[in-house]
């Protein structure tokens, strides 16, 4: 029977309410608040107040609940999961687990020395070299300098930098300052670690030897919370998971039943991007963007695909006047912003000519990604609406993630990331020539 | 399960640390100890600041020395040659140096401390840890450059020494032994002043555009190119609730003795007093405000 002792993190109604800026858009769901308050709007705020001495409808109004209402336990030794789609609440609640925010009610109980990897080199500056960087960062997460003394070689051999270790980090590519700064944050060594996405960083091999470390850590029995929107990461390194959904624990179960509700179930406002007003620049016109969106092969709105299944991406516009030679189209980016590919609607000769000039109203264009095209992982899709070499109406480099889960695809029997953004099924032929 | 194994069971287990996570409520306590816990935080941190203020400079830790003597030049021409402030007796060079050194930290303080939180706004977002570390880092940092400039001043003072008919003796006494004491009131305000405008500063942005105008204003206010005894006799008290000069006076009695003037003592107890009740006020500020940082930076 499981008593109090053999519980590592227990949550109890654990609500946390955030208050919109000025702007909608401005929601600390997108990341950080980019408003911040200036003496100025809180005089002039504090004037509406006395005026209309309906200070409490409008804060209603301006407010948030990014989690509510979210209880669970953690076992000692457990390796537990969190998934759920942007906004769901993952971070807050591990931020809030992490006492880097407070919560707005509820409370949690955490047994044991807490340790939490929401970023990977937090605090690194450029100007120091990766040794002086090594024991900030370490003493950043906690550390002490002993500790740090003591596993500094192996940090080094983890990071494999070890021949600028004496050189400033400025200096270092992208990827020898992401080892250097994931190699510090795998020699964190408490009882209890919280980890958010950091995984989705670096190279395909460095993922490899990341996933590799935390499935070491997950197996010397210490207890882990795991936020990753890498569903192999999360069915490899865990048996059981959360499901949130907008700010409220969802479901928790067994990992593989957690994963297919989260990819199956009513996340519908997942897998689309509407373009408000606002959100489009007055020089785009006569061309206005409505919608992008992302079905999968049973026409679902959905933002985790599986590679196994082929997928749709329409793309619905207004055009308030006709335009000669229009093309609309997209770019599929990865996470670090290579190009995988583009393709634009009027791209064959013959829609070409069939569509030399679009007459105003409202259309959708709509593609097929074929099956077992991209590989596991997070890709982007950029749009563009333009006339060759005449004009850009529109483009917009971020317009929309969506998630690909490898599960099934070919060489999946083999637990290793593969290289690359493709996964492409392809016939081979082995011939004996013996 | 029995009373007995119960009791084993208890006594097997190591005593977990447990945190509990709610929301806090009034004005909570000042929770010190845990300042205690991250001192090596505090080392690196201020270790990092001095590491990099002068990276890839040409001239370097020379900056340090460089910046007082060039301020000192300017103020010796501009408030001794041409306003012709007096500097009661001492050579206006050393008068304006000795108060250039608590002053430099103050304000060098204010600067970097102010803006700290939200500089190291990556820190507080992404990992927990006393949030009082960060603008005490920013005030110790500047310690460094203190010691530069303090070297620059025993220099400055053996040559005044030496050099005949400056109307300057060097005396060694007692009063000198008082100087850390008075760094540390120096170093108190300066954190004092610092939680406040670090605290305002991540609720308000407005605070880092007042710094510089605040420090201009300040130092007006603080007897840095003049001496508190241009101030009426009736109004010095009233003065001395600027906490800055009460650490000016001191330090200016610690180097110069006798010779300045009269030992400054209520003066220095009343700016005591009002760096004391800034600082706590401060803490107390800071820690209420702390637990909204992270959402609001």
């Amino acid at each position: 029977m499981p008593t109090s002792y053999d519980v590592a993190i227990r949550v109890e109604n654990l609500g946390k309410k955030f208050h919109i800026g000025v702007s909608p858009q401005d929601s600390p769901l997108r990341g950080n608040t980019g408003s911040y308050r200036t003496l100025r709007d809180e005089v002039s705020e504090a004037y509406q107040r006395l005026r209309k001495g309906r200070h409490a409808l409008v804060a209603q109004k301006n407010t948030i609940w990014a989690l509510r209402d979210v209880s669970f336990d953690v076992r000692k030794g457990q390796v537990l999961g969190i998934i759920g789609r942007n906004g769901a609440g993952k971070s807050t609640l591990l931020k809030i687990l992490s006492r880097v925010t407070e919560p707005t009610e509820g409370y949690a109980e955490i047994r044991g020395r807490i340790g939490a990897l929401l970023e990977v080199g937090t605090g690194f500056h450029p100007e120091l070299t990766g040794r002086e960087n090594i024991y900030l960062n370490g003493a950043i997460l906690g550390m002490k300098r002993a500790e740090i003394a003591q596993k500094f070689d192996e940090i080094v051999a983890f990071s494999e930098v070890e021949r600028f270790i004496e050189t400033p980090v400025k200096r270092y590519s992208s990827g020898m300052y992401l080892r250097l700064a994931f190699a510090v944050a795998a020699h964190l060594e408490p009882e209890i670690l919280v980890v958010d996405e950091v995984l989705a960083v670096g190279d395909a091999e460095f993922q490899r030897k990341c996933i590799g470390k935390m499935s070491d850590v997950a197996q010397q029995g210490r207890t882990v919370l795991f936020v990753s929107h890498n569903m192999s990461a999360i069915l490899r390194l865990t048996e059981e998971c959360l499901v949130l959904d907008q700010g409220r624990l969802a479901l928790r179960a067994a990992t593989n039943q957690a994963v297919d509700y989260y990819m199956a179930a009513g996340f519908s406002n997942a897998g689309e991007r509407v373009w408000s007003a606002a959100e489009v620049p007055a020089d785009a016109a006569p061309f206005k963007p409505l919608a992008l969106r992302v079905r999968d092969a049973a026409g679902r709105v959905v933002d985790t695909l599986r590679s196994t299944e082929a997928f749709n991406v329409e793309f619905e516009y207004e055009l308030q006047q006709d335009i000669t030679g229009l093309r609309v189209g997209f770019y599929v980016l990865t996470l670090r912003g290579e190009y995988v590919f583009t393709s634009f609607d009027t791209d064959e000769i013959s829609r070409f000519d069939g569509f030399s000039t679009r007459k105003a109203g409202r259309y959708c264009s709509r593609c097929v990604i074929p099956a077992n095209m991209l590989n596991d992982g997070r890709y982007v899709l950029a749009v563009n609406a333009s006339t060759f070499r005449i004009r850009r109406y529109f483009q917009d480099e971020h317009a929309l993630g969506f998630y690909v889960d490898g599960t099934g695809a070919p060489g999946k029997q083999w637990p290793e990331t593969r290289l690359g953004p493709l996964r492409p099924a392809l016939d081979w032929e082995i011939q004996n020539l013996s | 399960m029995s009373q007995a194994t119960l009791s084993a069971s208890l006594k097997e287990r190591p005593a977990d640390e447990i945190t509990l996570i709610r929301p806090s409520r009034g004005l909570g306590a000042l929770n010190l100890r845990d300042l205690w816990l991250y001192r090596e935080l505090i080392y690196f941190l201020t270790w990092r600041d001095i590491k990099v203020r002068y990276k890839q400079t040409v001239l370097g830790a020379a900056w340090a020395v460089l910046q007082p003597v060039l301020q000192m030049v300017v103020f010796t021409l501009l408030f001794n040659r041409v306003a012709n402030l007096s500097s009661n007796g001492i050579p206006y060079p050393i008068f304006n140096f000795a108060a250039l050194l608590p002053w430099r930290l103050f304000a060098k303080a204010l600067n970097d401390a102010g803006r700290s939180l939200v500089t190291n706004r990556n820190m507080v977002t992404k990992v927990y840890f006393p949030r009082l570390v960060i603008p005490l880092a920013s005030v110790l940092g500047g310690v460094v450059d203190f010691a530069f400039a303090f070297l620059v001043m025993i220099g400055l003072m053996m040559y005044y020494h030496f050099a005949p008919g400056s109307g300057y003796q060097f005396q060694a006494s007692p009063a000198l032994l008082s100087l850390p004491l008075f760094l540390l009131l120096a170093l108190l305000t300066a954190f004092g002043v610092s939680l406040w405008l670090s605290a305002l500063n991540v609720l308000y942005r407005d605070v880092a555009y007042v710094l510089p105008f605040l420090t201009e204003l300040w130092f007006f206010i603080t007897p840095v190119v003049y001496s508190s005894t241009e101030i009426p006799e009736r109004f010095r008290l009233l003065y001395a609730l600027n906490p800055m000069t009460g650490v000016v006076e001191a330090f200016r009695w610690a180097l110069f003795g006798a010779q300045s003037q009269a030992a400054p003592g209520p003066m220095v107890a009343v700016s005591a007093l009002v760096a004391i009740v800034v600082l706590v006020s401060g803490l107390f500020y800071f820690r209420r405000m702390e637990r909204v940082f992270a959402d609001e930076i």
